[in-house]
């Protein structure tokens, strides 16, 4: 797809852009390139021919037309707390680091709205935002770190999703450089706009179509109060089941975690939260509002709990408790860790309704390759994280959890879900788009990514999968080697890997 | 209902053939809307492709052929306590999902219960090469390929025809009150602003006539302490006022002078001019009935931070919709050819250059 074949000079082309940027900031020496080599998914690296960091718009302007028109691919880069390898950099390719655009430029009180440069932390946004009540919607757990760039760029969540809605839900405005450096603004300072919504579709498009210049969000009146209800369950069916009885009672809580037997065991080890730790499931329920709507919840959802046999429920009564109860759940990823060398986290979403059902298939086939999974699930929307625990060391291991990490997003799509709920595709979910999407629709993606981009020189190869590789997607046994790729790559760079997956929401 | 997915696709393959392009109807409710359109023109009508697919009332997901009517999805909906948030306006008896989607309308509710696009989680639609395709999906966090689904809300068609859609939709709530107080304009536009920004169960705020209309919905301790607390004389048959807000029933709307919808800054100030002013969306949508310009009406837009549509009546052979920046038109037009290399759907609806 990439016209990135003639051959560019690297200290030429760090030459033309130190003419424009400081040249401290245009770095082109080993040493300096390696934290750029990948994102928040280590196994997959590469060492890029440049980075720069661009101070101002017109510098991030000037390197795009020169990569243009020297057909030089170019890897949009915010925080790089990424977990699918979309902002990995291209061999012969520069990565455009947003980090210098950290700037708030307005919070718009009356109007509800801030005015951000797209290398502002995630988490800055509400702090600055608080001061008059308000805060930013979207809080995937990597908050303190990632910014709001690549929030657009990967379409991020959180754990108020259900409530609150992805990123694309709480945009107004995003200014934007085409790979050709014009600049484009998409939405506006009202709720809607005419004609295609570009917005909608720039959103979430891991850096195929644009660069983030800047973003205008909504803020959201902070919540009078929140209170959780944890309850352990005896199986992951009832606790299913409680999940959809809260919806059935008309409730939207603001979080609705679930997390499995596994999972309970290594967060309690961890965070000493009070879980129950006999428990094969447990539920966390935040209802937030008004303080007289939240009590009428939190009674409705406490007696509901016990009414369907939860075998303990407990009830934050102020912040203290409200902290400690969330505690386990943040840290269960961390805590995994603790119990595993190494684990990789994966992202599905499916039907409700279908939880117990992908749960017992996963059961099944953990048994089978040997791999222990501990699973952590947005109840409320659906969104599943299963951690495969694995030993890198071990020869062959990676690429056995590789494969049941394959065959855990096949499964999500064969009962009516999706490959990738919040993380994104990048490089390590490519080999499933044919999972979810037949020929037609790959092609009618390219076309959409030709209109954006000719040339096909942003961010090339994530997101979406070639024809060839969805023939050879089609042609494999699956059971045997699906992601060989993956492995291969990671042994011929020999990087050493830490956590193949992060932290995260 | 029915199925009638092969003789679409027959239709449009049939189109692409002959060169022939496809006017697309649902239930021909929102005929005025865009740029008037030659009517010789063949339709595609979807009218026939009706019915929901599945409805999991526990997954807050609802799937639905295109040209099922509003009034087919609320009542399903109603037996179990739930709704379209996004209060779609009706504008005839037949108005259906794929048109609102299309035309990306929303209700008084839009600024808290968002809108049909934001509620959009998937659909089905057959491109300009007679492929039937499916975006998106049935669940909520989705980001596998591009929003196609969110990109078909205001391109009224013009990238294919739709055929199913999939929906969030969401539980009714316990409890509604609405306030009304006399107020003029301005200080009804900082009102809104102010209440939005508290945690308040507000769901919706309008001012017509002097008179600012204030809608409080959730668990009824929190409605009735929010009711208090803010005070205001009591509506009677709120839900009456709402709907005909809704679907331009009110007085404000009989009238023969050209409609102009603003989408801009809720806290804006517009100017005086001749016509009529109707406040919807806490300040973030602004109705004028009025003779006027379309560039004037364009350069009042801007400063307001938004856009503006001629929604209904007045010159429909010119351009209707907020011209895009030259970039943003240049995208527009490639995304066309992206979908509909022919130019088969809706030609000139949108804009007389697509």
């Amino acid at each position: 797809m990439s016209n990135a074949g003639k051959r560019v000079d690297r200290e030429a082309l760090a030459q033309r852009f130190r003419q424009f940027i400081d040249p401290e900031y245009v770095i082109s020496d080993d040493e300096t390139l390696k934290p750029y080599e990948c994102d928040g998914l280590s196994v997959y690296c590469e060492q890029p021919m440049l980075v720069v960091l661009p101070e101002t718009v017109e510098q991030a302007q000037q390197v795009l037309r020169i990569c243009h028109q020297e057909g030089v691919p170019v890897v949009a880069r915010g925080a790089g707390t990424g977990l699918c390898a979309g902002a990995m950099p291209h061999p012969e390719g520069v990565v455009l680091s947003m980090a210098k655009f950290d700037r708030i430029l307005e919070i718009d009180t009356l109007a509800r709205a801030a005015r951000v440069q797209p290398g502002v932390r995630n988490l800055a946004i509400s702090e600055a935002a608080g001061k008059n009540g308000l805060y930013y919607g979207p809080d995937p757990s990597s908050q303190i770190a990632c910014t709001i760039g690549g929030n657009v760029a990967e379409n991020s969540g959180g754990v108020h999703c259900l409530k609150y809605g992805l990123t694309v839900h709480n945009l107004l405005s995003v200014d934007l450089l085409t790979v050709e450096g014009e600049r484009l603004t998409l939405g506006s300072e009202g709720l809607d706009c005419y004609g295609m919504d570009l917005m909608a579709l720039m959103t979430g498009s891991e850096g195929l179509l644009g660069i983030v210049t800047e973003v205008r969000v909504k803020l959201l009146p902070k919540p009078e109060v929140a209170q959780v209800v944890m309850a352990g369950f005896d199986s992951v069916q009832t606790a299913g089941d409680a999940v959809g009885a809260i919806i059935a009672e008309g409730i939207i809580p603001g979080g609705l975690e679930m997390m499995d037997g596994h999972a309970i065991v290594a967060a309690e080890a961890f965070a000493k939260a009070g879980y129950p730790t006999e428990a094969q499931a447990l539920l966390l329920c935040e209802v937030d509002g008004t303080s007289e709507e939240v009590h009428e919840h939190i009674d409705a959802v406490e007696s509901l709990f016990k009414r369907l046999g939860a075998t303990s429920v407990r009830t934050s009564h102020n912040e203290e408790e409200r902290a400690r109860l969330w505690q386990g759940r943040k840290s269960a990823f961390p805590a995994v860790g603790r119990i595993s060398p190494d684990y990789y986290c994966m992202d599905g979403t499916i039907p409700r309704g279908q939880l117990a059902h992908v749960l017992t298939e996963m059961d099944r086939k953990s048994q089978e390759c040997g791999l222990r999974v501990a699973n952590v699930f947005h109840a409320g929307d659906g969104n599943l994280h299963p951690l495969i625990l694995f030993d890198a060391n071990v020869p062959g291991e990676l690429e056995k959890t590789e494969a049941f990490g394959a065959w855990i997003l096949e499964l999500c799509v064969e009962v009516g879900g999706c490959i990738t709920g919040e993380h994104g595709v990048g490089v390590e979910k490519i080999r499933q788009m044919p999972a979810q999407f037949n020929d037609s629709e790959i092609e009618q993606f390219h076309r959409i990514k030709a209109a954006f981009d000719p040339a096909g020189t942003l961010n090339p190869g994530k997101g979406i999968p070639t024809l060839r590789q969805c023939q050879e997607y089609r042609s494999l046994d699956k059971d045997i080697e699906p992601n060989a790729g993956a492995a291969a790559q990671l042994h011929a760079h020999d990087h050493d890997h830490g956590q193949g997956g992060h932290h995260h929401g | 209902m029915a199925d009638i997915t092969n003789l679409l696709v027959e239709q449009v393959l049939a189109a692409r053939e002959q060169k022939q392009p496809l006017r697309i109807v649902g239930g021909g409710s929102k005929d005025f809307m865009g740029r008037a359109v030659d009517m010789s023109l063949s339709e595609l009508n979807l009218a026939e492709h009706s019915g929901i697919v599945s409805y999991h009332p526990v997954e807050l997901v609802l799937t639905a052929r295109a040209g099922t009517p509003l009034t087919e999805l609320e009542t399903a909906l109603a037996e179990n306590n739930q709704m379209l948030s996004f209060e779609p306006p009706r504008f005839g008896e037949g108005s259906t999902l794929g048109g609102t989607l299309a035309t990306n309308l929303s209700g008084p509710g839009r600024p808290w219960w968002s809108s049909v696009r934001d509620q959009v989680l998937g659909i089905r639609l057959i491109n300009g090469y007679g492929e039937h395709l499916r975006f998106g999906g049935q669940v909520m966090k989705n980001v596998a390929g591009y929003d196609v689904s969110r990109l078909q809300a205001g391109a009224l068609g013009t990238l294919g025809a739709m055929t199913e859609v999939s929906l969030k939709v969401l539980p009714k709530p316990a409890s509604t009150r609405t306030l009304v107080s006399d107020c003029e304009l301005g200080e009804a536009v900082s009102i809104m602003n102010q209440r939005a920004a508290q945690p308040k169960p507000i769901t919706a705020a309008c001012w017509l006539d002097n008179r600012l209309y204030i809608r409080l919905s959730g668990a009824h301790s929190a409605v009735d302490a929010t009711a208090a607390q803010w005070g205001g004389e009591e509506l009677e048959d709120a839900d009456v006022f709402w709907q005909q807000l809704r679907d331009q029933q009110l007085e404000f709307f009989s009238t023969d002078q050209p409609l102009w919808r603003f989408s801009v800054n809720p806290t804006a100030r517009m100017p005086q001019l001749s016509g009529g002013w109707l406040v919807d969306w806490g300040g973030a949508q602004r109705w004028y009935s009025g003779a006027a310009d379309f560039a004037e009406m364009e350069q009042i837009a801007k400063a307001a931070g938004g856009q503006v549509s001629l929604f209904r009546g007045g010159d429909r052979s010119g351009e209707v919709m907020h011209s895009p920046s030259p970039a943003a038109q240049v995208l527009q037009q490639r995304l066309k050819q992206a979908f509909d290399p022919d130019g088969l759907f809706n030609p000139g609806r949108l804009y007389s250059w697509m």
